[in-house]
Parts: C-alpha cells; sequence; structure tokens
C-alpha cells in the first residue's frame, strides 16, 4: 500500500470529486506535494454517476479521462483511496493528519480483468447506481473507475466467496489478510472537497417517494438514461418496466422551502431541463414532458439551453408546486395535485413517471468535521479568517455545477499553496 | 364616516399596508412567493374562489373591494394543512380568519355566510354562560335560515339529537337557562375588559 511522505509544505486535499482532484492536479502540477484522501475506491465523486453534462450534453467520462492522464502522470500526487480523515491537528503550515485506510483485498498487481467477481455469487445492493441493481460482493464500481482495481466487500471476508475469489485471480492481487489502518503525517493547508449528497426524497411526504414506486429521483433518473446504467438505458417504470414516455419533473424537491433544504439548489432547474432532452431523445414526437417549476433558474449562460428546451412543443411547463402525489391505483399512475399560478386552476394530471428534482446539501454534516470550520446555515462551509489553512473546494461551499465548482476549486488551490508558500519562505 | 371610509383614505391605494397594519398576521402577505401548495393543499380548495394563493396576489395587487367581499376566506375550516406545507411558513389559517374578521368589522363580509352567521351564533350563545349551550346552538343553528327550513332541518336530524340526549351529550333541561361557569360575573367582567382593551386598540391603530 502507498507510504505517504509528507512535510509541512504538502497540501492535503480531502475528497476527491470533480473539485478535489482538480484543487489536487492544479497544485501539483504547481510543483507542490499533494495528498488526495477519497472515501470511495474511485476517483471522480458524483459526476461518474451522471449520464450526461448540461450545458453542452457532452459525457463525464470525458473530461474525468483528462484527469485521470493528467494524475497518472504527475509525480507531486499521491492518491489514498477507501481512505477518511478523521482528524486534523494543528495550524496554518502545521498541521498534523490523521487518516483511517479500510482495506480493499486487492492489491496492485489487479489488472481489472474480473475473473474475481465471475466466481463469487452473492449480491448486494450497488450504491453506484443508488440502489437501483445489485452487484457483486467482488466488484468494479463502474466500468471507468479509477484506479482500474477491483474491490472485495468487507461482508464476504471469511466466507466462502473470499476464497473463491482469491482461487479465480490469477495474478495473485487478492489479499485477504489486508487491515484498516491508521497513518498520521504533517501538511501545511487542506483544501476540503467533500461534495454533496441528494437531500432524502422520502422526507418529503406529500410526494410518496417511499410510497410509490413510480416516483423517483432525479439522481436515480441519470442513471436510468445511461446506456450503462440498471436499465441499459431505457427509460422504464420501476412498477412494472413500462416505457415512460408521459415523465413529469417536479422541481424544488426539497430546496427553497423551510421545512427542508433553506437554499436554492442552483443546478436542479437546468438538471431537469437536461433530463428532459433525455426523453425527447429518447421517444421523439412520442415524448410528454411535463415541468412543474415555481420558476425556472437556468441562471446566466444557461438562459440559451432553458430557450431551446422550451421551443420544443412536446415538453410543457407548469407553473406550480405541486401540493401532494396520489396514485392510480389500477395502472400504478402517478396523479400530480396542485393549483397554477397561472389562472389558478385546479388539476389532477397523470404521468407514467414523475422525478423529483431533489437539492443538494453538503455530504458531511456540520458537526461532524474533524477540525473547527465556518459553516454557513446549510452546512455549506464558508470562506472565513477562523478556518485557518483549510479551504472549501466546490460544492462543499455551496450549490455549485460542474463548471462553477472547477472554478472554485482552482481559486482553493491557490490559497493552499499561498499558505505552504509562507512556510517555504519561513523555512528559507 | 364610517370605519370602511376611514379605512379608505388613510391607506390610499396601498392594499397590503392596510392588511399589514390591520390583519392578523397580516405582515407575512409579501413572504408569499406564489408557489400554490397551500392552494393545491386546501381539502376544500374546490370551493374556494379565490385560493389563498390568489387572495395573497389579489391583496398586493390592491384589489380591496374584491377580496374583503369575498366568502372565500371563509370557507377555512383550520385544518392547517396548508401551514404545514407551505414552503414559507406562513401561517396561511390564521391570516385567513384575520382577513374575514377584518372584513366583519368594516361590514364588507358577504351578507348570510354560513360560517359567519355560525360563528357570530356560537359566540352570542358561548358569551351568555361561558358554556356552549348544545340545545339552544343547534335550534339557532337549524332556524338560521328560517322557520320552514328550520322545522325541515330539526325533522332530519331528530335521531341524532335523540341520541345525545340517551347519552347525555345533550340535556333538555338546557332549555330553562342552562348551565354556566361558576364565577359567571366574574366571566362577564372579563370580556367586558377584553373588549376595552380591542377597543382601545383600534382606536389608536385606526
Ligand atoms: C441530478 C443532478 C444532475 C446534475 N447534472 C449536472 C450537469 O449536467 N452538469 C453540471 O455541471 N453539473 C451537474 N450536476 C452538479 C454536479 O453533480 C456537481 O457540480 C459536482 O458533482 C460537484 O463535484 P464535487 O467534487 O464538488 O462534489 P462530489 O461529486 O460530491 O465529490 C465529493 C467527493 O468527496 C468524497 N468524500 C465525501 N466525504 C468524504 C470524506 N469524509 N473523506 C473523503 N472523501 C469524502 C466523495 O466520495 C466524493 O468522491 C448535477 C447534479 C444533480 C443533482
Ligand atoms: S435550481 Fe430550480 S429547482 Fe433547484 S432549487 Fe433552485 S429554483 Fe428550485
Ligand atoms: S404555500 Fe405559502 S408560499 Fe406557496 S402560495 Fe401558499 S402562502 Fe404562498
Amino acid at each position: 500500500m502507498t507510504e505517504v511522505v509528507a512535510t509541512n509544505e504538502t497540501i492535503l486535499v480531502v475528497g476527491g470529486g470533480i473539485s478535489g482532484m482538480t484543487a489536487a492536479l492544479e497544485a501539483a502540477e504547481a510543483g507542490k506535494k499533494v495528498v488526495l484522501v477519497e472515501k470511495r475506491p474511485y476517483l471522480g465523486g458524483r459526476v461518474t454517476q451522471l449520464y450526461k453534462y448540461f450545458p453542452k450534453l457532452c459525457f463525464p467520462t470525458c473530461g474525468l479521462e483528462i484527469n485521470q492522464r493528467r494524475a497518472k502522470m504527475n509525480p507531486n500526487l499521491t492518491i489514498l483511496t477507501m481512505a477518511e480523515v478523521t482528524d486534523l491537528s494543528g495550524e496554518a503550515g502545521a498541521y498534523t493528519a490523521t487518516v483511517k485506510l479500510s482495506p480493499r483485498y486487492v492489491n496492485d498487481n489487479c489488472t481489472a480483468c474480473g475473473d474475481c467477481a465471475d466466481a463469487v455469487e452473492t449480491e448486494v445492493d450497488d450504491e453506484y447506481n443508488y440502489g437501483l441493481t445489485k452487484r457483486k460482493v467482488a466488484y468494479l464500481p463502474h466500468v471507468m473507475a479509477y484506479p482500474q482495481q477491483y474491490v472485495l466487500d468487507p461482508a464476504i471476508i471469511g466466507s466462502e466467496d473470499a476464497e473463491k475469489a482469491k482461487a479465480a485471480c490469477k495474478y495473485d492481487a487478492i489479499d485477504l489478510d489486508m487491515q484498516e489502518r491508521e497513518i498520521s503525517f504533517p501538511c501545511g493547508a487542506v483544501i476540503w472537497a467533500t461534495g454533496w449528497q441528494p437531500y432524502d426524497a422520502a422526507k418529503i411526504q406529500p410526494y410518496g417517494y417511499d410510497r410509490y414506486a413510480n416516483v423517483i429521483s432525479s439522481v436515480e433518473f441519470e442513471r436510468m438514461a445511461d446506456p450503462k446504467g440498471p436499465t441499459g438505458g431505457k427509460l422504464v417504470r420501476p412498477s412494472d418496466g413500462k416505457e415512460a414516455k408521459n415523465i413529469a419533473f417536479i422541481q424544488c424537491a426539497g430546496s427553497r422551502d423551510r421545512n427542508h433544504l433553506l437554499h436554492c439548489s442552483r443546478i436542479c432547474c437546468m438538471a431537469s431541463l437536461k433530463q428532459s432532452t433525455y426523453v425527447t431523445e429518447a421517444w421523439g414526437d412520442d415524448a410528454d414532458v411535463s415541468i412543474y417549476y415555481i420558476d425556472i433558474r437556468a441562471i446566466d449562460r444557461f438562459e440559451d439551453f432553458y430557450h431551446n428546451v422550451k421551443s420544443n412543443p412536446n415538453v410543457r411547463f407548469i407553473k406550480s408546486k405541486v401540493a401532494s402525489i396520489t396514485e392510480n391505483k389500477e395502472n400504478g399512475n402517478p396523479v400530480l395535485n396542485g393549483v397554477d399560478t397561472e389562472g389558478y386552476n385546479r388539476y389532477a394530471n397523470e404521468h407514467d413517471l414523475v422525478v423529483l428534482a431533489v437539492g443538494m446539501q453538503p455530504s458531511v454534516d456540520k458537526d461532524s468535521f474533524p477540525v473547527d470550520i465556518v459553516v454557513n446555515r446549510e452546512g455549506f462551509i464558508e470562506q472565513a479568517d477562523g478556518n485557518g489553512g483549510v479551504f472549501a473546494a466546490g460544492s462543499a461551499s455551496d450549490a455549485l455545477d460542474v463548471n462553477r465548482a472547477v472554478q472554485h476549486a482552482t481559486g482553493a488551490a491557490l490559497r493552499a499553496i499561498q499558505v505552504v508558500n509562507r512556510v517555504a519562505g519561513a523555512e528559507g | 364616516m364610517s370605519t370602511n371610509t376611514a379605512m379608505i383614505e388613510k391607506y390610499r391605494n396601498n392594499f397590503l399596508k392596510e392588511v399589514e397594519a390591520n390583519v392578523e398576521e397580516g405582515d407575512w402577505v409579501k413572504m408569499c412567493m406564489q408557489c400554490g401548495v397551500c392552494s393545491g393543499s386546501c381539502p376544500l380548495g374546490k370551493h374556494w374562489e379565490h385560493p389563498p394563493q390568489e387572495i395573497f396576489m389579489m391583496i398586493r395587487a390592491g384589489k380591496r373591494d374584491e377580496v374583503l367581499s369575498s366568502d372565500s376566506m371563509w370557507m377555512c375550516t383550520s385544518c392547517y394543512n396548508c401551514i404545514v406545507r407551505c414552503p414559507r411558513e406562513l401561517p396561511i389559517t390564521h391570516i385567513m380568519h384575520g382577513l374575514a374578521h377584518y372584513a366583519k368589522r368594516l361590514g364588507l363580509a358577504p351578507k348570510n355566510q354560513p360560517t359567519m352567521k355560525f360563528a357570530q351564533l356560537f359566540w352570542d350563545n358561548l358569551s351568555k354562560k361561558g358554556r356552549v349551550n348544545e340545545l339552544k346552538l343547534g335550534i339557532s343553528l337549524y332556524f338560521m335560515n328560517g322557520f320552514g327550513e328550520g322545522i325541515k332541518t330539526s325533522l332530519k336530524m331528530k335521531d341524532i339529537g335523540l341520541g345525545m340526549l340517551k347519552a347525555k351529550r345533550m340535556s333538555v333541561a338546557e332549555a330553562f337557562g342552562g348551565h354556566s361557569v361558576k364565577d359567571l360575573s366574574g366571566f362577564h367582567k372579563m370580556l367586558k375588559k377584553a373588549q376595552e382593551l380591542e377597543d382601545a386598540r383600534l382606536t389608536q391603530h385606526g
């Protein structure tokens, strides 16, 4: 396993999503030593779970691949996956970080041939697909995963499946004796890029996410649209596998709501506009999309994207926050109930499938940072003097799209570089 | 000059200000973002000519007569569905009652509005003895719309009435005076004091 050589001039980056990767690469390419700590077995974070990117509708894999190559080529960068920072003490220019490394049970010999996965039988919920499918207990998290190395689920250690996996590997890459380890190392500045998580849709009681099979969340819909996803890219209803052509999107599901998240999550209007193109692309003139909204917030450059979608006659915009969802028991159709704002008309509209455009909230609970850090009302990290040498990057600081997250991360790298440069200056 | 004319004079063209100053929880009205959740959540929504969301917009648009003479807010049954769901936490139920009360005070509430009539009957009944006289309240309710209809309703409700007598939920003795709170004169003093305070508040506020 990777040994960490670090000094007070090292920059620690916590979280290896698109923001953490960017900050780490920018700093490493500027000549700084960087340690990148990622909780998942692979880099890329949540963008790896998106089908396409707005506004260009290109594939996230493209940008990720470039970053992976940059990472591979840079000797200044040490990447620790399946790793979490458990403690951080000290002050700007002189921190000590403690990191817990969970065992992968697979070493660097792995060629990603997949023989171990073929050999094991047990399956568990696949977190990469938000539990929409199962995965084997010896697995590659997703096809593009970096590092391209299989992982053994800790649940199988001691079972027959573990032995089967080991026996199947021709490269001696499986090491069932790997143990959890804790390591400590010095660093001068810390970039916190732990990102976001989708708001728990089940908490929006009137929408029945946990009661109706055909009410799903926007992050699940991204997986569904992906040809490598759980349905092979087919837009179908979870209840009966029927083609879903009449699809409703409910905006601000859990955002801008004092009962849920106070803030506007800022990307979900664009996410639904983008996802409506998945539907029109899949079904052409048979597509029937309805977007229920309070107001569409396609900020600055995105206004064009909005107008393009709006000009499609198969996409309807209904100015209304849906009050509640019920279900037509006969056909499993969700029924959306509400009153619109343009005429105050009462409606009860049936759809094949409903997508809740859930909000973005910080992935780290505001009380569980291992270091004193200033967070705002919503739990996002503030830029503050009290943070010392700790700087937020990307969606750990606010609900941001990829473009803004990456710009923000570059700024964070510069701030961190300034701190370690001061250390270097003082040490001569 | 009637109170209504005085108010029109005072808040010329600014009905929102008038509502903020005079209606219970009225200063919340401007917080509405017109999402429509309240209107869609109301179990009686179908019966409102103007659902709450629309009422709030009408207030901002200065539609004073339309709002105050509307019977919409009288449809509110205080189920609180709208309050628990409003993303802005507006106390919608209280505002609806506040508007209804203000309209009545100015004499603009629709004549013969059944909820308003019932509320008056209830109050008159309760304020006499400090206890609701079920028998008298029931009877006055039945005869609210005239003698003929009263007899009809009484006959229709006969079985329920007998059931209530049997279960001791109602007593025939109530017809003669009826039960009251222990300290009746104290109770009346309290009401009088409350009325004085309210009158003072109104003269001060306008
Ligand atoms: C439905 C939907 C669709 C979207 N579509 C688009 C789009 O088309 N275009 C666009 O620009 N944006 C889109 N976004 C927004 C986009 O997902 C974010 O901008 C992006 O994921 C932000 O990246 P990040 O690195 O800041 O956070 P994340 O992607 O959340 O990465 C954070 C990383 O930190 C790791 N981590 C978390 N906690 C710890 C810890 N304690 N220790 C170590 N590691 C940790 C996580 O495992 C993760 O790898 C969409 C969002 C949603 C909800
Ligand atoms: S971006 Fe759109 S859907 Fe998301 S919270 Fe803001 S207004 Fe609502
Ligand atoms: S639910 Fe609240 S914010 Fe929405 S329209 Fe009603 S009062 Fe306004």
